[in-house]
């Protein structure tokens, strides 16, 4: 089935705060955007993006006692939804923003025709976690090997568990796996902690988490689930065994922005390089928001912010470019 | 609101629901505290609704059920384990799009 007969004002690629907040406002500018969810996935590449696996956010203005991570993003979706966004569960396969109008595939990406035709697009499509890549990691997911602290943790009463890394994401993670797990390492490849001063201060009381300094994990052992992990000290480089049933891993975010290669303009790093202090690329009529074009600040709010931001330029850059408007 | 063709587990008609001939059981492993899980629950609604007869959807909450969860080594949330004739013919570990769990209940139907 295509809908291309139609060109839409906006489509918008992409449901994390960022795109959610894109939504709402082309939504009340009456520019009924389609937004591309994404597909459910166990990774933070999933509707709704990294805050559906997170519990308490405490940083999000307007909850003075916090708010769920999944809860926040039900409530943004609702939001958006109530204004008319057009909201659906797929994955955009290819884009082609060569010419206007932008055109965008969902499902089979050698479809001849495009599934959706656009004047503008939006680019939320976010981040995901960084994987160790070590031999069998993705055998041994869910097998003691988790993309997913707030969905696993719960099996692991009792256990000795790891998390590695050192930024406030692997910190949180290691505090709330502490409710479960008799023990948990803490795996940090320096001798210094990334994290915000609240969290390195949350982990130093915390009685259950051990950290190790200068460790990298090399190595799963265990035939059908994890039983024990190889570590090396990065400073004599001698490798150990920490016998551990659970791994989590929290060592930073790498940007979706595979749709784009080729046609919109990245760092070396692969972010999407906007115009300074603007949301607009390096096509006209195409914007980005959130962390798919943040390597720097990687908040929710900062995303919501540019979201607004890049549905703002849309609608004036529509405005000004688009003659049947 | 949930799907009426949806069945609640618990230990008590776990054991009678995956045993029924016939029709293949998908039983969801889920938690109220895991986001994924919320995100595919209304994907199995659907399923549950547009397959109704030929596939049996079931949903276990893991709070309340953890020994069955530990019997299946569940260790991860959502796992979808799929029985037929109350042996156990598929295991999906973590949230999939629709697409992906109708394609694995095609497998049993």
């Amino acid at each position: 089935m295509t809908s291309s007969d139609t060109i839409h004002d906006v489509v918008i690629i992409g449901s994390g705060p960022a795109g959610l907040t894109a939504a709402i406002y082309t939504a009340r500018a009456n520019l009924s955007p389609l937004v591309l969810e994404g597909e459910p996935s166990s990774t933070s590449d999933q509707p709704g993006g990294q805050l559906m696996l997170t519990t308490d956010v405490e940083n999000y203005p307007g909850f003075p006692e916090g708010v769920m991570g999944p809860e926040l993003m039900m409530n943004f979706k609702q939001q958006a939804a109530r204004f008319g966004a057009d909201i659906r569960t797929v994955k955009a396969s290819k884009v082609d923003l060569s010419e206007r109008p932008f055109k965008i595939w969902v499902g089979d990406p050698e479809a001849p025709e495009p599934t959706h035709l656009s004047k503008t697009v939006i680019v939320s499509t976010g981040a995901q976690s960084l994987m160790l890549g070590l031999d069998r990691e993705n055998e041994l997911i869910g097998h003691g090997l988790s993309t997913c602290a707030t969905c696993d943790g719960f099996f692991f009463r009792d256990h000795d568990i790891a998390v590695v890394g050192g930024g406030d994401s692997a910190l949180e993670e290691a505090n709330f796996l502490s409710r479960f797990a008799s023990k948990v390492y803490l795996v940090v490849r320096r001798d210094e902690l990334r994290a915000s001063k609240i969290m390195q201060d949350r982990a130093h009381a915390n009685p259950k988490i051990e950290i190790l300094w200068n460790t990298s994990v090399t190595e799963y052992v265990g035939e059908s689930k994890l039983e024990s992990v190889k570590i090396r000290n990065n400073l004599d480089e001698s490798i150990s065994d920490l016998a551990v049933t659970g791994l989590f891993i929290a060592i930073g975010h790498k940007p979706n922005t595979g749709l784009f290669e080729g046609q919109l303009d990245m760092k070396d790093n692969g972010y999407l390089l906007t115009q300074p202090g603007r949301t607009a690329t390096n096509i006209e009529g195409v914007f980005a928001s959130g962390d798919v074009q943040d390597d720097y600040y990687r908040q929710a709010i900062t995303a919501a912010g540019s979201g607004c931001a890049a549905a703002l330029e849309a609608e004036r850059w529509l405005e000004a470019n688009d003659e049947g408007h | 609101m949930a799907s009426e063709n949806v069945i609640t587990l618990s230990d008590a008609n776990f054991a009678d629901t995956i045993s029924a001939e016939g029709a293949p059981v998908l039983v969801d492993f889920w938690a109220e505290w895991c986001g994924p899980c919320k995100a595919i629950a209304p994907i199995l609604d659907e399923i549950a609704d547009e397959h109704t007869g030929s596939v049996t959807i079931a949903k276990l909450n893991v709070d309340d059920a953890p020994n069955t969860a530990r019997e299946f080594e569940v260790m991860s949330i959502p796992t979808m384990i799929v029985f037929k004739n109350g042996e156990q013919v598929a295991k999906m570990i973590g949230a999939k799009s629709k697409d992906a769990i109708v394609e694995e209940l095609a497998n049993h139907m």
